[in-house]
């Protein structure tokens, strides 16, 4: 249990000769929530999909349960939302959560679960192209969420939700949470993650400007962070 | 220091060219059978060993990039590449001047022929896609691919064309058919320009790379840019 | 075994996506007929050329409607970057080319089905001459054409010009395969017995697809993950 649940070391990551990722070290233990904060281009993205799996890091080192990313069995235990949905418009809800849980060995019966859980259970068999904009976000969380990942790594989660959605979202984490499970988020809507987190870092410029605990004045004062740790104005 | 490298090498590729167009054009007899127009031959297969060889380093090269992730290895590929296909346009047009005097065509679909051009067709594809692709990262690595692809295609190409009847004369190094077949004095020019043709390969290779090079820095200092 | 239980779920899921769309098996489908129907033009059908280059003119219909299928192979996850989401999975970049790469051969498999008889009727060829043969070589020579596709595929689906640059690419990969079965598509089609290299091309055939399946497998991995 002691070892960290995310662990990366030195790790830089160029696209050609420009470094997107500069030297990012940072351990986080199992049942942290962490907000990745950082300006537009400052390189969470790039760092969230390090540890997803679906990017290699040009230099450095990165453990996930102490174990590689691309080995399948640490990714089995990762949870993936990035900015789009990452669904199937073709196919209904069921299909798409099938399709997913397949890789993930996921029983039938999880699925049905999921569809109740997210409010989707009547309208499971339609085409995802048929939905709302929420409907189609419940989905992605629930997909996100289906095989009962150990670490959740959500890029910009709250940007591209309704209300509900969000307020599905922030009860599926604070849920999780509560049962260790590690969550890492990226966003620009402070106030959403400052509530979850407990854990919070900061890029600037591919850099990790901060990382520390959520303190008190971050609660209130959206501008903090960035005054406080950040090297430009 | 590379530029002193470039230097010597065009000291001993481009003396050596100009001595061997010499002796080429006014020390060696005629071809019994072709006459004259034989000397073409001296710049034919010279420039598909060039070719050749660019190509089998463009392919250790890219598979030195996908282990190592190294931009330096992917630049070298890509410059072997084009001066490769340069190399292979020679050939190319060499063959064809040669098949309009001897054979009265200008092209023939002989496997030879077709396999030169295929191959050609096969590396420009690679360039075109290094062009289509923006991040040099995902195109190194892309590119580094499809060359590995690209070489062992070409391979397998040319032994499923080998079993079509030919008309191209057969191979005359000693090395392949064991036996001498030609003047030891024209066989001997064949390596002298090969040498020849190689260095001035080497020449290119490394003031392409050096353009490439500049390149990415130029690329990455407008990404700098962009991010302030 | 894991491999291939994931390669059966993506291939699965891409069968049922593209059966319910019908969007690249529509527009191969009439591609592969209209270019029947063009050659048929260019050929003099009712000679004896027919039984020398039926073999070349199917696997031509063959060869062009393939690219419309596996444009799409990789190209289907890109709406709503289901990609990323598959690569994130534990399913290895080798079970998701596997997948993908069966699932464009069995729609390319239903095409040639369906163009065969048509061939037949067009061209007034005897086609069912050495039927089982004939499957096999459609066999050999649709994996080629589905796996060097699917890769490609992959390698292209972030470009501008996706559509045109995959048939730049593949062709001229493919030569020796479509060579092999254009050559053993018109020995079957001849009656009397198979010439002597029957042997030899069906070799060459079988050992582009060992090569190049193994090539894709080791390397997809590496595209996959940017």
């Amino acid at each position: 249990m002691s070892e960290p649940a995310v662990a990366t070391a030195g790790v830089w990551k160029y696209f050609g000769d420009y470094p997107a990722l500069r030297d990012v070290s940072f351990a986080l233990d199992r049942g942290e929530c962490l907000a990745l904060l950082g300006r537009n281009g400052a390189g969470k993205t790039t760092l969230l999909r390090i540890l997803a799996g679906l990017s290699g890091a040009s230099k450095g080192d990165v453990k996930i349960y102490d174990g590689v990313v691309r080995a399948s069995a640490t990714r089995a235990r990762i949870g993936w939302l990035g900015h789009a949905i990452g669904l199937y418009d073709e196919l209904s809800a069921r299909e798409n959560l099938q399709a997913f849980g397949a890789l993930y060995d996921v029983s039938k019966a999880t699925i049905g679960e999921w569809l109740e859980r997210v409010n989707l259970a009547h309208v499971a068999d339609s085409p995802v192209r048929e939905y709302s904009r929420g409907m189609r976000q419940r989905l992605a969380v629930a997909r996100a969420f289906l095989h009962g990942p150990d670490l959740l790594l959500f890029d910009e989660p709250f940007t591209s939700l309704d209300d509900k959605a969000i307020a599905l979202l922030q009860s599926l984490l604070t849920g999780v949470r509560a049962k260790g499970v590690t969550i890492i988020l990226s966003t620009h809507q402070i106030r959403e993650a400052m509530e979850l987190a407990s854990r919070v870092a900061l890029i600037d410029r591919g850099k990790l400007a901060h990382f520390g605990p959520r303190t008190e004045e971050m609660l209130g004062d959206p501008g903090y962070i960035y005054r406080t740790f950040g090297t430009a104005a | 220091m590379r530029s002193k490298i470039v230097l010597a090498l065009g000291l001993v590729g481009v003396p050596l060219l100009l001595r061997n167009l010499y002796v080429i054009l006014f020390n060696l007899p005629d071809e019994m059978e072709q006459g004259p127009v034989y000397r073409i031959f001296y710049y034919h297969l010279p420039a598909f060993f060039a070719a050749t060889l660019c190509y089998t380093t463009a392919m250790v090269c890219s598979i030195l990039y996908l282990v190592k992730k190294s931009a330096r290895y992917d630049a070298i590929a890509m410059a072997c590449t084009e001066v490769g296909l340069a190399f292979a346009a020679v050939n190319l047009i060499t063959g064809m001047f040669w098949g309009r005097i001897s054979w009265g065509i200008w092209w023939a679909w002989d496997p030879r022929l077709t396999w030169a051009l295929i191959c050609w067709l096969v590396y420009f594809g690679y360039l075109m896609l290094r062009k289509a692709i923006d991040d040099p990262t995902e195109r190194a690595k892309n590119a580094g691919v499809l060359s590995i692809f690209a070489y062992v295609s070409v391979a397998i190409t040319w032994k499923a064309i080998e079993w079509w009847r030919t008309q191209h004369p057969g191979p005359v190094l000693s090395i392949r058919t064991g036996e001498q077949r030609i003047d030891p004095a024209m066989e001997q020019m064949l390596y002298v320009n090969t040498l020849a043709l190689a260095t001035l390969a080497a020449i290119f290779v490394i003031t392409r790379l050096r353009q490439e090079e500049v390149q990415r820095e130029i690329d990455a200092l407008r990404r700098y840019a962009h991010a302030l | 075994m894991r491999t291939l239980r994931h390669a059966a779920a993506i291939a699965w899921k891409d069968l049922r996506s593209e059966l319910r769309t019908k969007e690249s098996l529509n527009s191969s489908l009439s591609f592969s007929i209209v270019v029947l129907l063009l050659l048929a033009m260019a050929f003099d059908t009712g000679s004896e050329i027919v039984t020398d280059y039926g073999g070349g003119i199917l696997w031509l219909a063959f060869a062009f409607s393939s690219t419309l299928i596996v444009n799409r192979s990789f190209a289907r996850e890109m709406p709503n970057d289901c990609i990323d989401v598959l690569v994130a999975s534990p399913a290895s970049g080798a079970s998701l080319f596997l997948g993908k790469a069966v699932a464009a051969f069995a729609l390319q498999s239903g095409i040639q089905l369906i163009c065969l008889p048509i061939f037949g009727v067009f061209y007034n060829v005897t086609w069912w001459r050495n039927p089982w043969q004939l499957f096999g070589v459609l066999l050999l020579g649709g994996w080629a054409m589905a796996c060097i596709g699917t890769v490609f595929s992959a390698l292209t689906v972030n470009l501008r010009l996706r559509e045109l640059m995959l048939p730049m690419l593949m062709y001229p990969m493919l030569v020796p395969a479509l060579l092999a079965s254009m050559t053993l598509t018109n020995y079957l089609l001849m009656p009397g017995a198979m010439p002597p290299d029957f042997a030899q091309w069906l070799r060459l055939l079988i050992g582009f697809d060992i090569i190049f399946t193994t090539l894709a497998l080791a390397l997809v991995e590496t595209i996959l993950v940017r």
